[in-house]
């Protein structure tokens, strides 16, 4: 049997019918992960605890009570708060910090029988596009070829990298301008980034409070959906968590839904290669086949989305990272004096991608620059939100690239901040509005490296959203041919 | 030297009062005043990572009492912003408040003045926000210590308009607002433990001109260092402007055992707190009916009391507005009033505001720990009004109360300080002091009425002041006249 490439779906049904056990399932991927170690794409693994717990859900397997992902082994972006389990946000800040409390993501997959891999890499404090920032080096995009190195993408660049290179059968990631849909697109998988509110945001070390949302990174639509049945949920501990009807994304999920789909003006710009379009039109094709509707929409302020978001997350960012200060837990350097402990604490525990946006941030928001920056970010978000709401009203989805190119070689655009955000210019107007995007794979570049697009939907319309991405997964039918 | 009577004291006070609650404003730990340090911290208020403020709803319902409680516009859409600093006892790195939309807008509150006038005092916004952790640096010479226990304990900042011209004014206003919200049960007012804390605002002009530049003055712990902060203030930036300087905006730090006020910062050198509204809370709405719910639950509010004591048991409106200055106060009146509805509300009155509280003060009591509990002083009055006692016995009768919390029926009878009423007791006991007398009765008969006095010393004196002075007054004016 090849456990290898196999989905989470199918993973259960043997696990149903004992073709396997979670023992074995969870032993094999612990063992691959150890040699796929070059692909860095855990910082940590739970080797021991996870073969217990494969063992806890044979034995409800064989007295059939099951729980949803009962024995399924995944990885969990290390930004996520795991109980006794060291949390490194892959910062040197939080390189020996241990939570003692679970976040309410990974507890509703506990919960649900799902068991801990390991926790995957990814840009320190989900700050990056490459992976490139982790303290403890990037993950590597099992895509990788000609001994060169490509990134995985970030800042879910570990997830996606796990989940792409076999190590993993699905894996959490976070999307704050684009974490999850970027990294999925460079490595070939699955990911989205529900609306704002869907999952709760308890326990995930925070980056920008009112963009952060946590996802599912799988190999299939149907694992997705399997994944936010699981993740979704309203909790009160966290007062921006949406509190909705329970619904089941997997019940839901059709292959054959009339979309009226969406297709911005804006973003068929002259940067953009001819390979990427044709993918794109090719898509548009497959919509066509199946008896939706195209659509041209009009999303104005598109241009501005980019700088909006890196002053609107910056500014959150800079605030939220106040809390490392070396007095409570964490790493500290210390000094006589407290400035001084600050200084030497905060110079040293964060790399430079997060000093950038700690000051960008707080740049924002300093008297004299708040009303030009910070509060002009406002008002032009609120104007994204608006863009979005009235293409809603002609169509369902919105088809769009996720990014505007392949996976770059490792190093290529480290030194160059600009290059780097500009590879978020289609994920953070969604980011900006809340809304929920999936990446679906879409074939492979002229450098075959994938390449993934990205479908939008309404608030808290990820069915339809889910239903899109079926369509393009079963035209494209997208092979993964490493490994 | 100009004259210090053109000049006038502008103030504005800004008052940070903890709420009464369970638990803090954005967590679940509790509040518990004294708590071994680092006890009351639950993993929000330490700042862990990943941790959300979630909005306590029993302590919003506490500002919107209190915004009715002074008459102010109560706010349906209020955020929450973060200002952001760095200090130890602060976790988050930054504190979480309102500054553009408070919860509460405009009110007023109206405080007596000595001169027995009044005056009304603007309150300009009422807003939410956490308190910071205590930070201890006199344990160890090289270490400084942090409790979080009152780590995101609610506060209530209220601030006034610069409407206050006195040190008087400044201290009636805190004392009346303490009152109200004593009266609502918001907070405690404790100022020694510090749930109400006062910043004072202060400038000087001359009368009728542009309002001048003010000092904030930090660290003002006391209804009296208030009056000395603000007199200090007065004299330091009026001899400045009178000596050709000028005052610079900064804020200074109130000594108490000095009574003096010292530069901490300039303004140049003030924090830039980056105020930016806190992406972890939604905007606090809160609906009509609510706010209708909580009118309906509202307490009596002190002038409202007031009043009432006035038309009811007709005392003046003086020392009525010294029992309702105090929750415990009128509290205390009313049980003595309720436990005996025959008994004469002035004379309560003075007792609770003469006697007991000249004891209470010369002791450091508060009314709520007296040691004569109302139905004792209740007691004590009967006994004077059936004439068991006179008034002059019942003051030392109320001072052995007070010091041995025994009731005054016990003490009257353990020492004989009944009054003697009967005519035979008092006629043989005159009698007794005539005849040891006989000289000075000659003397009187001869003309000499000033000795009157001096019999009536003599058997006030033979029964350890018990004797009834008016059947004393009449026999002797009967046996003396024969």
């Amino acid at each position: 049997m090849d456990l290898k490439n196999i989905s989470l779906e199918e993973c259960l049904k043997l696990l149903k019918k004992k073709k396997i056990s979670s023992k074995e399932l969870t032993a094999f991927y612990l063992k691959e992960a150890e040699a796929n170690k070059d692909l860095n794409a855990y910082i940590s693994l739970n080797s021991d605890n996870a073969i217990k717990s494969a063992e806890e859900s044979d034995k409800r397997i064989s007295t059939n009570t099951s729980r949803p992902l009962e024995g399924i082994p995944i990885a969990i972006k290390d930004l996520f708060c795991t109980k006794d389990i060291s949390t490194t946000a892959a910062s040197k800040m939080l390189n020996d910090f241990k939570p003692t409390y679970e976040s309410t993501v990974t507890q509703n997959l506990w919960d649900a029988g799902a068991i801990l891999l390991g926790k995957t890499n990814l840009d320190e404090f989900a700050m990056g596009s490459s992976n490139e920032t982790s303290f403890f080096g990037a993950s590597i995009n099992p895509w990788s070829k000609d001994n060169k190195k490509y990134v995985p993408g970030g800042s879910s660049g570990g997830s996606a990298a796990a989940v792409s290179g076999n190590i993993a059968i699905a894996a959490t990631g976070t999307d704050t301008g684009g974490s999850i849909r970027q990294p999925a697109s460079y490595c070939g998988i699955v990911g989205l980034k529900p609306t704002y509110g869907r999952c709760s945001r308890w326990g995930i070390v925070s980056f920008a409070s009112s963009l952060d949302q946590a996802g599912p990174m799988t190999k299939t639509v149907n694992d997705a959906a399997l994944m936010l049945d699981v993740m979704a949920g309203y909790d009160k501990k966290d007062s921006t968590s949406a509190n909705l009807e329970k619904t089941n994304f997997y019940k839901n999920l059709k292959n054959n839904k009339k979309l009226r789909i969406g297709i911005p003006k804006q973003y068929k710009n002259d940067q953009l290669n001819d390979e990427i379009i044709k993918l794109w039109d090719l898509g548009i094709e497959y919509f066509k086949k199946n008896n939706c509707e195209i659509v041209e929409i009009d999303l104005p302020h598109t241009e501005y989305a980019l700088a909006t978001y890196y002053i609107i997350s910056s500014a959150e960012a800079s605030s939220n990272l106040a809390r490392y200060d070396g007095i409570r837990y964490g790493l500290r350097n210390n000094s006589e004096n407290i400035n001084d402990l600050y200084e030497q604490t905060r110079s040293d525990g964060f790399g430079e991608e997060v000093k950038r946006r700690i000051m960008i941030g707080t740049y924002v928001l300093s008297a004299g620059y708040y009303d030009a920056y910070y509060l002009k970010a406002q008002k032009v978000r609120s104007k994204i939100i608006n863009d979005f709401k009235k293409a809603f009203e002609k169509v369902d989805i919105i088809f769009t690239p996720t990014a505007p190119s392949d996976a770059f070689e490792e190093g290529s655009k480290i030194d160059d901040p600009i290059q780097m955000y500009l590879n978020d210019v289609f994920t953070v107007p969604v980011s900006l509005a809340g809304l929920p995007a999936i990446s679906i794979p879409m074939g492979l570049s002229s450098n075959d490296l994938p390449l993934g697009f990205q479908i939008i939907g309404k608030s808290f319309d990820e069915d339809s959203v889910l239903s899109a991405a079926k369509i393009i997964e079963e035209n494209a039918n997208f092979k993964k041919e490493v490994g | 030297m100009q004259n210090l009577k053109d000049w006038e004291t502008v103030i504005g006070l800004e008052i940070h009062a903890q709420i009464i609650s369970k638990s803090k404003l954005f967590s679940g730990a509790s509040t518990n005043f004294g708590s071994e340090p680092n006890t009351q911290v639950s993993l929000v208020d330490a700042a862990m990572p990943g941790m959300l403020p979630v909005i306590n709803k029993d302590c919003v319902e506490q500002a919107i009492k209190t915004g009715l409680g002074l008459n102010a516009q109560i706010n349906k859409r209020s955020v929450f912003d973060r200002k952001n600093y760095f200090y130890p006892d602060l976790p988050q790195g930054y504190q979480i408040s309102q500054f553009t939309q408070p919860i509460i807008g405009e009110g007023s509150i109206e405080i007596d003045l000595k001169d027995g006038s009044s005056k009304k005092i603007g309150i300009t916004r009422l807003h939410l926000e956490q308190d910071a952790g205590k930070s201890i640096h006199d344990l160890e010479p090289n270490k400084s210590y942090i409790d979080l226990n009152r780590s995101g304990v609610a506060l209530m900042e209220i601030v006034s308009e610069p409407d206050i011209r006195s040190a008087e004014e400044a201290q009636e206003y805190v004392k009346k607002l303490r009152s109200i919200l004593r009266y609502i049960g918001t907070c405690d007012g404790n100022m020694e433990e510090g749930s109400l804390r006062c910043d004072v605002n202060i400038s000087v002009r001359k009368k009728g001109e542009e309002l001048g530049t003010r000092s904030e003055i930090k660290n003002v712990n006391s209804i009296k260092s208030i009056g000395q902060a603000v007199d200090y203030e007065f004299k330091r930036q009026t001899e400045i402007i009178n000596s050709g300087g000028k005052i610079d905006q900064e804020t200074r730090l109130f000594d108490e055992k000095k009574g003096e006020t010292r530069a901490m910062r300039t303004k140049e050198e003030a924090h830039d707190y980056r105020y930016f509204p806190d992406p972890d809370l939604p905007p606090l709405e809160i609906k009509d009916d609510w706010i209708n719910q909580i009118k309906k639950k509202l307490p009596e509010l002190p002038d409202v009391k007031k009043e009432k004591l006035i038309k009811e048991h007709k005392i003046s409106s003086y020392e009525a507005a010294i029992l309702v200055s105090d929750k415990n106060n009128v509290e205390f009146f009313d049980k003595i009033i309720n436990e005996n509805k025959k008994r004469n509300p002035k004379n309560i009155a003075n007792w609770i505001i003469g006697d007991l509280f000249s004891l209470l003060n010369k002791n450091n009591l508060e009314i709520k720990n007296s040691p004569v509990k109302a139905e004792d002083l209740g007691g004590l009055i009967d006994l004077i009004e059936d004439s068991t006692i006179s008034g002059k016995i019942a003051k030392n009768v109320f001072e052995e109360m007070f010091k041995t919390k025994k009731k005054a029926k016990d003490i009257i009878e353990k020492k004989g300080l009944k009054q003697i009423t009967s005519t035979d007791e008092i006629e043989n006991i005159i009698d007794k002091v005539l005849n040891n007398n006989k000289d000075k009765v000659e003397e009187y008969k001869s003309g000499k009425e000033k000795l009157f006095g001096y019999f009536v010393g003599q058997v006030m004196q033979e029964t350890k002041g018990t004797a009834n002075p008016g059947i004393v007054n009449e026999i002797l004016k009967k046996k003396l006249a024969n």
